[in-house]
């Protein structure tokens, strides 16, 4: 199996590369559009800005290639935020695969970012979650958020209820870091990597 | 519901794990790669690696370090240490690691947190600060705790929050080491004025105390070395009875 991951300008690549070396899994970091077209899984990972992350996506025409793609997307934390229609982040222009908006966590009592495990609930279709329980504990990093919409497979709540994951189509997305989401993370990825 | 977490922190010299009482003293603890790898499989909820005697000499020994133990853990991980430019971090997150914490180099030039929370992003940049009550106040320290500076705590707290810092990792260098309990009432009054998450640092040495952190100290996080190397309190006991006692735990 041919997995590719998007390289662009996004930060801490890596623990995703350990995470798939891990589970003993071969792929290739690239931002070359045909190898991302033609692999058989593409993960779409990073921490980041967003508008600096989508002025990159554009240098490189990967903002065309990727809402395009057929073969299964698994987009994480910055990624899944840049799948969207726009992120109050630098007010930018996303790719909108998924049709909502990203929106700056306001609270005047919780803390922000929010970091830590929380815990996410998944719908009753969520295949990802398969083999996992309803509600498990994963890490999350990040100031902004989607909120639930009709694309939610799984919800998360601080301050206000929001999606931990998304899923239209072939694209799968997750707000926390899979790949440092000890056991159950290591699950979703598999999950993933056997549709 | 977002959890308390519970951070064992690997203190490095030369490779090896190390801790000593209020930072000097220090005696092995053993493999980092091998603890590491032990806390995640225990349930610690992250990790923190700091290289206590970073030297340029051993930041390629540290980079390939913190790359072995990358590998071998699926939980956040940070390193600190001796960190002071863009290329250090870099490095440091090319090799695996999650977040970085930078301590006396901030102290020293404050726009370095903001240079690299632009860079990075906050989520990733953890500000260590490093506290001692000297005649009335609490005073930053840098250098491993052996400078005393001219800055008062709270007011640092407030401003590394302000330049971009994602977290502060508080350590109270009058607690550190005492197993007497970490400084509640500080860390209290730091977590009140931050809006970002506050990791309490120095003391630990019961369970009790880690409950005391999360109620009175109203930390995010709680770190402690020794007590977990030594086995004197398990991870996973502690979990459990932080949970029996309705602090929000994640425990498999």
């Amino acid at each position: 199996m041919e997995i590719a991951i998007i390289k662009y300008n996004a930060g801490n690549v890596q623990s995703v590369m350990y995470a798939l070396d891990r589970i003993g899994m071969k792929y290739q970091w690239t931002d070359d559009e045909k190898l991302i077209a033609s692999a058989d899984k593409v993960i779409f990972p990073g921490v980041g800005e967003a508008s600096t992350a989508m002025a990159y996506l554009r240098e490189k025409g990967l903002d065309q290639l990727i809402p395009k793609l057929k073969q299964p997307v698994l987009a994480t934390c910055i990624g899944m935020q840049l799948l969207c229609r726009d992120s109050e982040e630098n007010n930018t222009n996303c790719m909108g695969v998924f049709d909502v908006p990203v929106k700056r966590f306001v609270s005047a009592d919780m803390k922000i970012p929010h970091v830590g495990w929380n815990s996410i609930q998944a719908s009753g279709e969520n295949i990802l979650m398969e083999g996992l329980k309803k509600e498990e504990f994963v890490y999350f990093v990040h100031s902004f958020y989607a909120p639930v919409n009709p694309y939610t497979s799984a919800t998360c709540d601080y301050a206000q209820p929001f999606s931990a994951m998304l899923q239209k189509d072939n694209f799968y997305a997750a707000q926390f870091h899979a790949e440092i989401s000890g056991i159950v993370g290591q699950k979703i990825i598999q999950n993933f990597l056997a549709l | 519901m977002l959890t308390k977490r519970i951070i064992p922190c690997l203190d490095i010299k030369e490779g090896r794990t190390v801790k000593g009482t209020n930072f000097v003293d220090l005696r092995d603890a053993g493999d980092p790669v091998e603890l590491g790898a032990l806390y995640a499989e225990q349930g610690a909820d992250e990790l923190v690696f700091l290289d206590i005697t970073a030297t340029v000499d051993n930041r390629k020994t540290l980079v390939n370090l913190v790359r072995e133990v990358a590998r071998h853990v699926n939980i956040p991980f940070t390193v600190g240490g001796g960190i002071s430019s863009i290329e250090d971090v870099s490095a440091l997150l090319n090799a695996g690691a999650d977040k970085v914490s930078i301590n006396s180099s901030a102290v020293r030039r404050p726009e370095l947190i903001d240079e690299l929370a632009l860079q990075f992003g906050s989520q990733c940049i953890i500000v260590a600060i490093d506290t001692r009550f000297v005649e009335g106040n609490d005073w930053v320290h840098t250098h491993g705790g052996r400078n005393i500076t001219e800055i008062q705590t709270m007011a640092w707290a407030k401003e590394v929050e302000s330049r971009g810092a994602g977290e502060i990792l508080l350590t109270s260098m009058d607690a550190d080491g005492t197993k007497a309990g970490f400084a509640n009432d500080l860390t209290s009054r730091v977590s009140a004025q931050s809006s970002i998450p506050i990791i309490a640092s120095g003391g630990a040495g019961t369970m009790e105390h880690f409950y005391e952190v999360f109620t009175e100290g109203k930390a995010d996080a709680g770190l402690a070395a020794s007590i977990f190397h030594f086995k004197e309190i398990e991870i996973i006991e502690l979990k459990k009875y932080l949970a029996n006692k309705g602090i929000p735990m994640r425990i498999y």
